[in-house]
């Protein structure tokens, strides 16, 4: 119970900046990379994430005592597998354009290190209400990371901004013409995949430059923040330590 | 092209057009947190090779049974669930009965299920619609090309050492992303070797 002391509203932001996942936690970094090439499809992903975060942070909140601790990262991955298929058919079903556009990246929500891991550290030692808002913080956090990459990608690579049709919801919308407008080509690159890594490392250095002293930063790769922490070596992270 | 020759091609592609840390973003976190020295680099990489032959192997004809009793859209959830079971079931093997090969690999395991590569390949062979032999030569091959992004990433992490001069902002995660960007630069190039 780490979290005992904290508000419900700080429970709520602490993932938007303090402990954004991808940004400070470095979790998450998969979808981050592969679906923020324009702000839709991140925004979606964003959404999509979010939703099921929400969802399996409920469900093992409430179930935590009647799971025995040793099977517990097999019945986390079966709950949020059942979430990750409910979007995936609704999303099917509702908005085909966002299903075929996030791809395989749909399904893999399920391994996504941001929702187990927020199970494993949040949901099954706190209270039903608090998961909740922890849910929502977090996924907040991860889609407004891949809104401002998917911004920076799409001005940059696209030279659009806020372009699509917004799941089918603004037919003809053709998003804000930078390209047409002020005449600087787009720089292909910036959605190809270079251009995601770079991204990805600017913005990064970005927070660590404002929020240097103020926030913990990661250094390197450690065991906080990991999913599988619990079920790690001992040696493992002795040898993690060193390293660090 | 015979059968044997479409095999061969699907590993080349998978090694380096469809390098899976580096040009289709599938792995990323063990590739980033695993490469700081080449030992660690090579047990991660072999044990990725093997659990995603053995995991491609089991759930290709799974999804076969799926399909034929008309419950495909189970997908997600049984294959994360073989795969974990997998794993706990090959480290439980291993502690038993190979101890100095579990000493050397067996702390990678449990990385593995949450490694999105592994659920990725065995989800791709089914959208590919590849066959079993073509299926088992993208995942070997898939991890073959995971093994040698990690390694090279490991090569050029060894050199960036404290007295390196990285902008303050840059040190730790972000020089990190840089590298990966310049290396998938480079993996570019390989783009149009197979049309």
């Amino acid at each position: 119970m780490a979290q005992t002391g904290k508000s419900k509203f700080q429970i709520l932001t602490n993932g938007l900046i303090k402990e954004n996942p991808v940004l400070v936690l470095v979790i998450g970094t998969c979808p981050t990379l592969a679906t923020s090439t324009s702000v839709e499809t991140g925004l979606g992903m964003g959404l999509a994430a979010t939703a099921v975060l929400i969802c399996s942070n409920i469900v093992i909140s409430a179930q935590h005592k009647l799971i025995p601790d040793k099977v517990r990262i097999p019945c986390f991955i079966t709950v949020i597998g059942g979430f990750v298929t409910i979007v995936q058919m609704l999303l099917q079903a509702f908005v085909p354009s966002l299903y075929s556009a996030l791809g395989l990246y749909l399904p893999l929500i399920v391994v996504n290190c941001i929702i187990l891991g927020r199970a494993e550290m949040f949901a099954s030692k706190n209270s039903v209400v608090d998961s909740a808002l922890d849910g929502i913080g977090m996924g907040l956090g991860f889609t407004l990371t891949l809104c401002i990459m998917g911004s920076i990608r799409e001005i940059l690579g696209s030279g659009t901004w806020l372009a699509g049709d917004w799941f089918g919801l603004a037919p003809g919308f053709k998003g804000i013409q930078l390209q047409s407008a002020l005449g600087i080509p787009g720089m292909g690159i910036m959605t190809m995949v270079p251009g995601g890594f770079f991204v990805f490392a600017c913005v990064m250095a970005a927070v660590h430059f404002f929020t240097r002293d103020k926030s913990k930063i990661r250094n390197s790769f450690g065991c906080d923040g990991c999913a599988m922490e619990s079920v790690c070596s001992d040696d493992d992270k002795a040898r993690e330590k060193g390293a660090a | 092209m015979g059968t044997l020759g479409k095999i061969v091609i699907i590993m080349i592609s998978m090694v380096t057009v469809d390098n899976y840390p580096l040009s289709q973003f599938l792995g990323i976190c063990p590739f980033l947190g695993v490469s700081t020295d080449l030992d660690s680099a090579k047990g991660m990489g072999i044990a990725v090779i093997f659990v995603m032959t053995l995991a491609t192997i089991v759930t290709w004809p799974i999804q076969q049974l799926l399909d034929s009793i008309g419950i495909g859209y189970l997908q997600t959830v049984v294959f994360i669930l073989i795969i974990a079971a997998l794993v706990q079931f090959i480290e439980m093997f291993m502690k038993k009965n190979l101890p100095a090969l579990y000493k050397s690999m067996g702390i990678y395991l449990p990385l593995i299920t949450t490694n999105c590569a592994v659920l990725g390949v065995c989800i791709s062979n089914i959208d590919e619609g590849y066959n079993y032999a073509e299926s088992i030569a993208q995942a070997f091959g898939g991890g073959l090309g995971f093994w040698f992004a990690l390694t090279i990433m490991a090569g050029v992490r060894s050199r960036l050492v404290d007295q390196t001069r990285i902008p303050k902002s840059f040190r730790g995660v972000p020089i990190v992303l840089t590298t990966a960007a310049i290396l998938s630069l480079a993996f570019m190039g390989f783009s149009g070797m197979f049309s």
